[in-house]
């Protein structure tokens, strides 16, 4: 009996090692140090490439903390670097860039091309940065029941038919703030002008240049929509954010919701909610505006990028370990956990919001070096204008302001 | 003590003074006198998995020789100092004259990010300080009039919210107030208002960031005091009694003058403490309606992803000189107190 157990979990081991040495690893005996944001996709992939090439490497070490993004360039500023690689994201991969922190990947791409598609790309001025393995978006959930019950036919698919449904819905008695979204001062409320902002066609800067350019028709429109929208929110939105929003919606205390795809799965799923919320939420398309054919939203990217001040080999073993994560198998294991650019995915209702928003054309986040700033100044003087205390017009010129004098001191402007 | 001896004497203590204390403000300030150099900016191609598009980045040879030829940036002067993230010369002085009555200017200035922060530090400052030192000594006065048996688990309950971390005790009461919590849901309930939010409306945001800083740093002016409690000599108190003086003259005129000096330490600790107001901002999510100087340095540091040090570095001067007029009053008449005193 022990025996047979032995011989089963050698068996076993071989196998696993097999399966280890089947990945192409790159240079061995190297240390291959990762920093990522903390979600269940990205322990999936960084999991896989240790399962696949740990065993060959000296050191391989992953750091998943929601601060990623705080460290990144004081980490990769060293020679050599406390790591060799960083999963990032649009705007990080900018923040990186406009040190030089990460370098280009064009060599290693040709080289460990097997589970990489061209679409997979990040590319910038012929020079690949990073390779992005999975999508995410915000996108509107819907309450099919409440819908119903309130008499509004199907899911709205503009601002304007949720604004109609929202009141519909109010008008009917079954809430009086059937609405959420992330709205919380700061980075979050200044996201939400980004989507609308964009879905209106508007350009954040004067093409070319980093002077900005929101203080213009789409701008007092987006502003419009955004007012409207709040009227509908809980009280509190100025203090709301995913975790927030994701609660209420769990609750059951929405009927629309503004909220990013990766929460979709784990609204979606049978915890911390009850049967009827789960089984008449919708996730769909980011919803267009102002007679607009585009979804208002930014598309967000989740990807691999390699460090500058590392050496060549270990930033190949970590490029390789990474990349041979990426594989139809993984994307098996954790389909629901992302929505995934890869080979073998299969997207399921958790997905189709992104996908949707995805497919109707959603423009990325703008990978711009001043979008920072501008973000910023956004998430600061937005609130004022939404509480009521100042006007559209004084709000965009305040915004503005605040950026040209940020700009400035960081050297964009003169 | 002679000179030489005083020096010698003296020597550690300064020696790290200038090491952690000067030497770092020093620098802190001459940061806030440079800006970044100027960015060369590239017009490229971006391609990702949703399409192409033309996008500017930075040329980082070109930046990264600049920084190395200059590594604190371009000299700008006071010039960090006085912009519309600052003091805004230029921007209070245009409301000065193209405002109509002088509320209409005082809204102009308060829509500027530094005077917003300023206005709520000095108010909370202004009113936790007094609050925190009245409501310490009547604790005291209460906790020491108890029965020996009561008096240690007393204190010990007094002092709790002290023990808790800042940014955790105030992440607390954000759950508590909010409309599902106990205290929100009750204060809806005695209102008989099921909309009410504190986090919603601006001065029950204030409200609610002043009583939690109340409730936080009570517990030390309550030690203090219970400690200068202590040392009031019974002899004057029975002296008192005799002459017929009431349990409130008795304070008023015995216990209080024996506490002054402990009146100064604890204000001057609480007014540099107050004054640096953050955790609970962040922690109440209440940046909508109350930012501090303190926030301020933190936001430009932090959320941008492109730290602004010159502004940090500016705000953080700032600071320091707020901190310092707001202690002169108090150093003033501790340095009368001891020159009486000495003569």
């Amino acid at each position: 009996m022990f025996l047979r157990k032995l011989v089963t979990a050698t068996a076993f081991v071989g196998l696993m090692s097999t399966a280890s040495f089947a990945a192409d690893c790159g240079p061995e005996g190297q240390s291959i140090r990762v920093l990522a944001s903390d979600f269940p996709a990205i322990h999936a992939v960084a999991g896989r490439a240790d399962s696949n090439c740990g065993a060959g490497a000296e050191e391989f070490a992953v750091n998943h903390t929601t601060e990623a993004r705080q460290i990144m360039n004081a980490a990769l500023t060293p020679n050599p670097s406390e790591y060799s690689s960083v999963i990032l994201a649009n705007s990080t991969l900018t923040q990186l860039m406009n040190d030089g922190l990460v370098r280009p990947l064009n060599d290693l791409v040709e080289k460990y091309k097997d589970n990489i598609k061209p679409n997979q790309l990040i590319t910038i001025d012929g020079n690949v940065m990073a390779v992005a393995f999975m999508a995410n978006s915000q996108h509107l959930f819907s309450r099919k029941d409440i819908l119903d019950q309130a008499g509004v036919d199907g899911i709205p698919a503009t601002y304007e038919e949720v604004l109609d449904a929202l009141e519909k819905i109010r008008a009917a008695g079954i809430m009086e703030h059937p609405l959420v979204m992330n709205l919380k001062t700061g980075w979050n409320i200044a996201e939400i002008f980004n989507m609308i902002y964009l879905g209106h066609g508007g350009e954040f800067f004067v093409p070319g240049s980093a002077e900005p350019s929101i203080n213009n028709e789409q701008g007092l429109a987006t502003l419009a929509v955004m007012k409207a929208l709040v009227d509908y929110a809980h009280p509190d939105h100025l203090t709301h954010a995913s975790n927030e929003t994701q609660g209420l919606w769990e609750a059951g205390d929405a009927a629309l919701g503004i909220m990013w795809g990766s929460r979709g799965a784990p609204i979606l799923d049978d915890e911390g909610s009850s049967e009827e919320v789960t089984s008449n939420t919708v996730l769909s398309a980011a919803p267009t505006v102002a007679g607009g054919s585009v979804p208002s939203a930014t598309l967000w990217w989740d990807g691999i990028s390699i460090a500058t001040n590392v050496s060549d080999d270990e930033a190949e073993a970590t490029f390789a370990a990474l990349v041979s994560a990426l594989t139809p198998d993984m994307v098996a294991a954790n389909n629901d956990d992302a929505v995934w650019l890869l080979e073998g995915f299969k997207p399921g209702p958790a997905a189709a919001g992104v996908a949707e928003t995805a497919r109707g054309g959603a423009k990325p986040y703008p990978m711009i070096p001043q979008m920072g700033l501008l973000h910023n100044a956004l998430g600061a003087e937005l609130a004022d204008f939404l509480k009521g205390d100042e006007s559209a017009e004084k709000a965009l010129a305040d915004i503005e302001a605040a950026y040209r004098t940020s700009a400035k001191e960081a050297g964009f402007l003169k | 003590m002679k000179h030489r001896t005083f020096f010698w004497f003296i020597l550690p203590t300064l020696s790290a003074m200038i090491l952690f204390i000067a030497l770092p403000i020093v620098s802190v300030f001459i940061q806030s006198l440079f800006v970044q150099h100027e960015q060369v900016l590239l017009v490229s191609e971006s391609c990702g998995p949703f399409g192409c598009e033309k996008t500017t980045s930075i040329d980082t040879e070109a930046t990264a020789k600049l920084r190395e030829d200059r590594p604190l940036g371009r000299f700008n002067g006071f010039g960090t100092y006085t912009n519309r993230s600052h003091l805004a010369f230029a921007e209070v002085g245009e409301a000065w004259a193209t405002s109509e009555s002088f509320g209409d200017f005082w809204g102009q200035v308060l829509n500027l990010p530094f005077y917003r922060a300023l206005i709520f530090t000095l108010t909370y400052t202004a009113v936790v300080t007094p609050l925190v030192i009245v409501l310490g000594l009547a604790i005291a006065v209460g906790v020491n009039n108890l029965p020996r048996l009561l008096k240690g688990p007393s204190i010990f309950v007094s002092l709790l919210p002290f023990l808790v971390t800042p940014l955790v005790g105030s992440l607390i009461l954000f759950w508590m107030v909010d409309g599902d919590g106990v205290i929100g849901a009750t204060l809806q309930y005695i209102f008989d208002d099921p909309s009410l939010s504190l986090k919603a409306s601006t001065s029950l945001t204030w409200i609610m960031l002043i009583v939690y800083g109340i409730w936080h740093t009570l517990p030390f002016s309550f030690i203090t005091f219970y400690a200068g409690l202590q040392t009031v000599s019974k002899d004057t108190m029975e002296a008192a009694m005799i002459d017929g003086a009431s349990k409130w003259q008795r304070m008023i005129h015995v216990v209080v003058p024996h506490l002054m000096p402990l009146v100064s330490f604890v204000t001057l600790m609480l007014l540099m403490d107050n004054f640096r107001v953050f955790e609970p901002i962040v922690s109440f999510s209440a940046e909508a309606h109350a930012t501090s100087l303190s926030w301020i340095i933190f936001n430009d540091l932090r959320e941008s992803g492109n730290p602004l040090y010159g502004s940090a570095g500016a705000t953080s001067m700032m600071t320091i000189v707020g901190v310092v007029i707001l202690l002169t009053p108090v150093l003033i008449r501790t340095w009368r107190d001891f020159n009486r005193k000495a003569h």
